[in-house]
Formats: C-alpha cells, structure tokens, sequence
C-alpha cells in the first residue's frame, strides 16, 4: 500500500516533470512487482496520480500544457499495457466526446487521452454539427457524452442536444467542460447539462457517478 | 486644462502617466457587435473596412467608451500565412485546418510579407480610416497575435506543446520566423495610426504553461518584439491568469497588462508598483446575463479596487465581448463608470 502510494507520487513527479523516461520505468517496476496486472497499475499508481495533477490544475498550481504531456504520456504508456483493441478494456458506459462545432480540440483531448488511460474506450466525434450529433446519439447508444468548448456561442448550442434528448428520452448524460463554463458556473444549468466538469479527471468521476458505477 | 474637457486620449495617457484623469478611462473591446451595428453577419462585416470603420464609429457614439478597436478576428493573421477562417453567426471566428500540416514544414517555413496580404491591408486600412476620423482624440489599439501565441493556429495546440517541450530547435525556428512577421506586423499598424499595440500572448499565461518554462520562451520573445516596436505594448493574456509574471511581463517591456477576473484586481494593481497600467477584468462570459444593478456593483466594485492613483483603464478580461452581451449591459458599463468613476474616486 504505502509502497503503492509512493510509486504514484514518483509517476506524478515525473508526468509533471515531462520525463518520460521515469515516468515509464515508474510502470514497469510496477507492472513487475502486480505480476502483469494492468488493472491494478491503473487503479493504484496511475489513476491516483492523474486524480492529484487534475486537483493541481484546478487550483492553479500546474498548468494546461502540464496537465496535457502528462495525459498524452500516460496514455501512451497505458495503450502499450492495454491495446485499444484489447478486450480487457471497458465499453462500458458507452461515452461519446465532441467540440461541437468549435476549432478547439485540447480540451477534448486531454479528456480522451485522460479516458483512455483509465482503460475505458470511447468514440470521439471531433469537430461535429448538432444534428450529427444528434443522429449519433440515436444510432450510437451513447450513454455518457462529453462536450468540451472554449467558445461561448458553442457552449450555448448544448442546449439544443439536451433538449433533444429528453425530447427523445433517449437517457444519454451530457458532461459539458471548458472556459465559457469555468467562467459562468450557472451555465451548465442554462444549457440543461447533467453536469459541468472543471477538470478531465473530475469528468470521469461524474460520469461513472452518474451511470452508478 | 479643465479636467473635465478631456479628449478620450488625454484621459487615458493621463492615466497611463499614474496620474489621476477627469474619470476612470474604459475600453469596450467590441468587435462583432459592430456587425450587429450594420445589421449584417459577421462575415460580411469583416469583408470590407469601410464597415468595419463604420461599426467603431458607432459604437463609440453610443456608448463613449475611449478607444477605437479594429481587430478583426484572430485568424486573420493566419490568413496571411496561407491558412483559412471558418465564420459563425454568433460568435468569433476560429482558424480552418493548421496552415503547417507536418512539424517538420517548420524548418522551411518563411513568413508572408505584410504589405502582401489582402487581409492585413483591409486592417491597416481600417487604422488609417480611424485616424482620420479620430485625429490625436481617441486612441486606436492595434492588435498583434504574440510569436508565441499564434502556433496553435498555425499547427494546432497539441503539436505546439509537443515541439515546446521535446523538440526545441524546430520550436526556436518557428519564434524566429513568428517573431520577425510580428515586428513587421506591429509596426505596420503604429504607421496605420495605432496608438499602441495589443500583444495577445494567452499561451505565456501560468494558466497555460509554468512560469519557469515561460522565462525561457514567451518572455523572451515578448522582450524581443517589444524591444523592435514604434509604439507602447499592452499585453493581453485573453483571459488567462497574469498575476504570478507580472514582473516578468513589465521586464519585458509591457506599458500595460490585461488581466483576468481569475486575477484580483487590487492585488495585481499592486504588484504592477506603478510600472505598468492595469486593464480589465469584467467578466466577459457573465456579462451576458448581468441585470443592472450587477453591472453597476460590477462596475463600482472594479474601479474601487484598481484606480485610485489612475494606471487603471477598465475593460472586460478577454479583449474581446462576447456577441452575446447585449446592448442594456454595455450601456449599463458606460453609465455605472461615468457613475463612479469620476476622480476622485468616492469610496
């Protein structure tokens, strides 16, 4: 446990620190000493780890370009451990991501590097229209889809998804995150969101909440 | 002179000098809602600079605030470089694909000439328009993207990390070449008519990297340009935490830094020791909803903050109002500011 504990804090260091070189031998030896257990590096060395840079990056003691190599070197190391085609990875909640129509994608990924790391796969919908959107979630089962904006008219547009959604009672959870809603904390409740996310890891957390995980 | 008879200009250099003008000077950096003005899209607004001539001349006769602001939209510089600009009907445009597909067209990558571009001539234009019309009274605020802000569009944020901290020769081979079309760019527009320059440089905000890693980049970059401009420098970190550089920003030659509503205002008036003029930091994203009596406590609550002594201009935090803000919420910043903010400052 305490050897656990102190494993994370150095795989923290070294994301935090961009070396990736430590931050790879961090799992190694882990994966050494769980006898090959991929799970069990994920929920006690590197979840732990990416839940503390997420608490860090919300109280402004790291910043975004941190928060984005560590997730980017993790999901590397993650994807060698656990192959995206691996059936040991988690379809389940069945989770969307989209920027709607907003260029910018750091945010989305970020979450979708944070998500993958975590062993879950997911669909990424890029750069879409509403009603593409739309149309994926009545084709796609989406349970959970997260939508990740930097620009306000786009923020504004989730409105229209959520409204089809109970419109449709079609059941997804939408998880909104980015600047127009760290800076209008009311505005995930204007645009019927589930919840607002201020951080990737945050989101993970609320949307296994919220499917009852 | 009758402190009262201030011109918008003698009112913000008084301010700009730490001293105290007739009333706290106010930017409203309004851009599309020029369109709104003209009864246009934004597209069509940002087409011609007659019109956009049109909608800062308006808009300040409506709401009187002390600038001329004809910044376009910020992909526009990209433009220039052979990139392209996707437009919204209620909101700013954002840059098309990246102009450098793969990394490595960095190291043969040349910037455009500025007396070249359509787009950077229709801008200049609108400057020298503007001073025409506003001769030395009001002054007209450039905009230039910072060599070290505008990589997200010209290759995508991702990339731009990855190159800041694992490749930095290709890193330093693009600032070269950023930071030279900057210059140009910059001066270009002081010759236009621009009384000063902002220099939007969001990514050397602690916001967005640590502030070690911005010494050895954003900073000096910032020193640089401003080191090689004909005109003041205010940096603008688009909404971005100031705070924790603000000596480095004043360092490297900033006259003014635009801070967040992350920032506390005293506390970065404070730090700026009379170095620098503080703009900002309403919010820009509530603003869209703020009845009038919290657009006149908003208000109040920033000038009691910031400027006594002046070295204060109020301003929203991004540079930029959403289209969103409405008309009764920017008539309520011009009326709660002639309100209270006439020097002295009544506590």
């Amino acid at each position: 446990m305490e050897n656990d504990k102190r494993a994370s804090m150095d795989f923290e260091n070294a994301l935090i620190n961009v070396d990736r070189i430590a931050a790879e031998d961090v799992i190694k030896k882990a994966l050494h000493v769980g006898e090959g257990d991929v799970f069990r590096v994920i929920d006690t060395i590197i979840s732990p780890a990416l839940e503390s840079i997420g608490s860090k990056w919300e109280a402004g003691d790291i910043a975004l370009s941190q928060e984005y190599m560590a997730s980017k070197i993790t999901e590397e190391l993650t994807n060698k451990m656990l192959p995206i085609e691996s059936p040991q990875r988690s379809s389940r909640p069945s989770i969307g991501i989209t920027t709607l129509k907003d260029q910018h994608m750091l945010g989305k990924q970020i979450l979708k590097a944070l998500i993958s790391s975590n062993g879950f796969n997911l669909i990424d919908y890029g750069c879409m229209a509403i009603e593409n959107i739309k149309e994926k979630l009545k084709t796609d089962n989406i349970e959970v889809l997260f939508v990740s904006t930097l620009m306000l008219n786009q923020a504004l547009t989730v409105k229209e998804i959520t409204e089809f959604i109970e419109q449709e009672k079609i059941g997804t959870k939408v998880i909104v995150g980015g600047a127009p809603f760290l800076f209008d904390e009311g505005l995930w409740k204007e645009v019927k969101a589930s919840a607002m996310a201020r951080t990737a890891v945050e989101g993970i957390h609320i949307s296994q909440r919220l499917m009852g995980e | 002179m009758i402190k009262d008879e201030m011109t918008s200009m003698e009112r913000v250099l008084t301010a700009l000098g730490q001293e105290e003008p007739d009333r706290v000077p106010y930017f409203l950096l309004l851009t599309m809602h020029g369109a709104k003005e003209l009864g246009m899209s934004i597209k069509e607004y940002f087409s011609r600079p007659e019109n956009v001539v049109e909608g800062q001349i308006r808009m300040r006769e409506k709401y009187g605030h002390d600038c001329y602001y004809p910044f376009y939209y910020a992909s526009l510089e990209t433009e220039a470089w052979g990139g392209s600009t996707i437009f919204y009907e209620d909101g700013p445009a954002n840059a098309g694909a990246p102009v450098i597909k793969k990394i490595e067209d960095i190291e043969s990558l040349e910037a455009p000439d500025v007396w070249d571009s359509p787009q950077l001539l229709k801008v200049l234009k609108s400057t020298e328009m503007l001073k025409d019309h506003a001769g030395e009274d009001v002054p007209i605020i450039g905009v230039a993207m910072s060599p070290f802000s505008v990589p997200p569009m010209q290759l995508g944020f991702d990339k731009y990390f990855d190159i800041m901290y694992e490749d930095r020769e290709l890193f330093d081979k693009l600032m070269e070449v950023n930071t030279d079309f900057c210059i140009e760019w910059s001066n270009a527009q002081l010759e236009a008519g621009a009384t000063a320059i902002c220099y939007f440089d969001p990514v050397s905000s602690p916001t967005l990297i640590p502030r070690e890693l911005y010494r050895e980049t954003g900073y000096k970059i910032q020193k640089k340009v401003t080191s090689q401009l004909n005109g003041p420098v205010a940096v603008h970190l688009a909404s971005g935490r100031a705070l924790p550089i603000i000596d480095d920003i004043a360092d490297a030659g900033a006259s003014v830094v635009c801070t967040s509503v992350i920032d506390d205002l005293t506390e970065v008036k404070t730090a700026c020791k009379g170095r620098m003029s503080v703009l900002g930091n309403l919010n820009g994203i509530e603003m869209r909803n703020w009845t009038a009596e919290t657009t006149a406590n908003t208000v109040r609550e920033a000038i009691e903050k910031a400027a006594e002594g002046g070295g204060y201009i109020l301003s929203d935090n991004h540079g930029e109002i959403p289209y969103q803000v409405p008309h009764e919420v920017l008539m309520g910043i011009s009326d709660a500011v002639r309100k209270y903010g006439q020097y002295p400052i009544d506590r």
